[in-house]
């Protein structure tokens, strides 16, 4: 079960174990192929290119998987989709929820990953 | 010169003047905010555009991109246009505060987005208690008490489809009347799990890791009464996305870009297509059909100089 973008696509919680802490710089974009996702994905995709030390990758929210995200104690407040997290040497350092612009995003990255 | 025609916006309209811009080879850039394809990646299933059945606006979008791609066009999505110039021969765009580009032409194609509250902790609590969008988020208030915001259409059948997952909702309106369907109208009000608020608006989100309550105003006393709630959903309906153009072009009262025939602005050389601009119909077939007349008629002013 994966999401229809040209992200890679994290399938099961042991990849994404297995990639956060075998990479240093990860960003995951966990949603749904919605209005409020979307335009992260395709904000992601742009990024790929200019930031080649961060690994851009998305998961599909619905995917019992997706657990790693979802109950991530970083995520428990959030209600609204996606939900994008941040990780550095395998500990998640930032996440935010919702539609987010690509200003919101490179600030993130800059500030975390540089 | 960067290049011949910058578009900005990456909707249905946007992205067709590109495909047609392009096509005649001219060097065209379209820059867009939020996601490529515009109001079309909101909608699951488009059944009224001609000679294709039934698809995605998801599907649409991309074909629509791939298709501007193909032929050329250089496409900036998710950036934030920090200042446009419109007046003289040389017109530009500055994305991000950072990169400026130049063009002969410029073709406005910005759409319409749904509206805000600018109400007190929107920003804060948006994805925290905060949505616009019920199929997106709706699953995240099962069995818990919302608030719709809206009189419209969509208020009245988002808050019957997101009685799905709430155990209660409350429509908060602030006339004593509906402007929706009579069918959408009756629909919410025969439903044993809304009720109403009318007359009243909300003027606060309060909480402090999410949203807790709201303050809400009768419009009727000026009473103020708070109210605890897990989520709101807000539907006020769509405004044009011409803010950044109030002084540079000539705007109607609801601030939709005046425009001739062709598509000309009151600007030389600046063209304005879909739903930003006057018009009565706003669908993704006038959309792409303004895109083209505005690409035409571009390429017409960019070749007689
Ligand atoms: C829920 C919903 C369902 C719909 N269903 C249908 C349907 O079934 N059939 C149909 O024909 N129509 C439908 N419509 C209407 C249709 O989607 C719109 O009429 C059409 O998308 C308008 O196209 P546009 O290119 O003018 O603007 P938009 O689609 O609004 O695209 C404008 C683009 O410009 C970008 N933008 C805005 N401001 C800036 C800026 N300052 N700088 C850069 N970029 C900017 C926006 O982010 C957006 O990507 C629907 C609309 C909605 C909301």
């Amino acid at each position: 079960m994966v999401l229809g973008t040209n992200l890679k696509h994290i399938e099961t919680a042991a990849k994404h174990n297995e990639i956060i802490n075998s990479t240093e710089n990860v960003m995951v974009c966990c949603g749904r192929m919605g209005p409020m996702c979307l335009p992260v994905y395709d904000i992601m995709e742009d990024l790929e290119d200019e930031y080649t030390n961060v690994a851009f990758y998305d998961m599909l929210f619905d995917s019992p998987e997706a657990h790693v995200i979802r109950n991530a104690p970083e995520c428990s407040n959030f209600m609204g989709l996606p939900f994008t997290v941040y990780y550095k040497n395998g500990k998640l350092v930032k996440a935010t929820s919702s539609i987010q612009n690509r200003a919101q995003i490179t600030t993130i990255l800059d500030e975390y990953f540089s | 010169m960067d290049f011949d025609i910058i578009i900005v916006g990456g909707g249905p309209s946007g992205l067709t003047a590109g495909i047609y811009a392009s096509r005649a080879k001219a060097k065209v850039l379209i820059v867009n905010e939020g996601s490529i394809g515009g109001q079309m990646v909101l909608t699951h299933q488009i059944d009224n555009y001609p000679g294709v059945e039934s698809v995605s606006g998801y599907q649409l979008s991309k074909t629509m991109r791939q298709q501007a791609k193909t032929f050329g066009c250089t496409i900036k999505t998710g950036v934030t246009l920090t200042n446009i110039s419109l007046d003289g021969e040389v017109k530009s765009v500055e994305l991000d505060g950072k990169q400026t580009f130049t063009a002969k032409s410029i073709i406005i194609a910005t759409g319409g987005r749904s509206r805000n509250l600018n109400v007190k902790g929107e920003d804060e609590f948006k994805g925290k208690g905060i949505s616009y969008c019920a199929t997106c988020d709706g699953d995240f208030y099962r069995d818990m008490e919302i608030i719709v915001v809206g009189g419209g259409n969509s208020a009245l059948e988002e808050a019957v489809s997101l009685t799905k997952y709430a155990s209660k909702v409350t429509i908060v309106h602030q006339f004593d009347h509906f402007q929706g369907y009579q069918h959408a109208i009756d629909e919410a009000k025969a439903h044993s799990k809304i009720n109403f608020m009318l007359e009243s608006r909300i003027i606060e989100f309060i909480g402090t890791e999410k949203l807790e309550k709201v303050r809400i105003e009768s419009l009727n006393s000026g009473e103020i009464t708070e109210m605890s709630i897990s989520g709101v959903f807000i539907f006020i309906g769509y405004v044009p996305q011409t803010e950044f153009l109030k002084d540079k072009l000539e705007l109607n009262s609801w601030g939709e870009i005046v425009v001739d025939n062709n598509l000309q602005t009151n600007q030389k050389g600046v063209f304005a297509a879909g739903d930003a601009r006057v018009t009565r119909t706003r669908q993704i077939t006038t959309a792409v059909a303004d895109g083209t007349v505005a690409a035409l008629r571009a390429l017409d002013y960019i070749n007689q100089k």
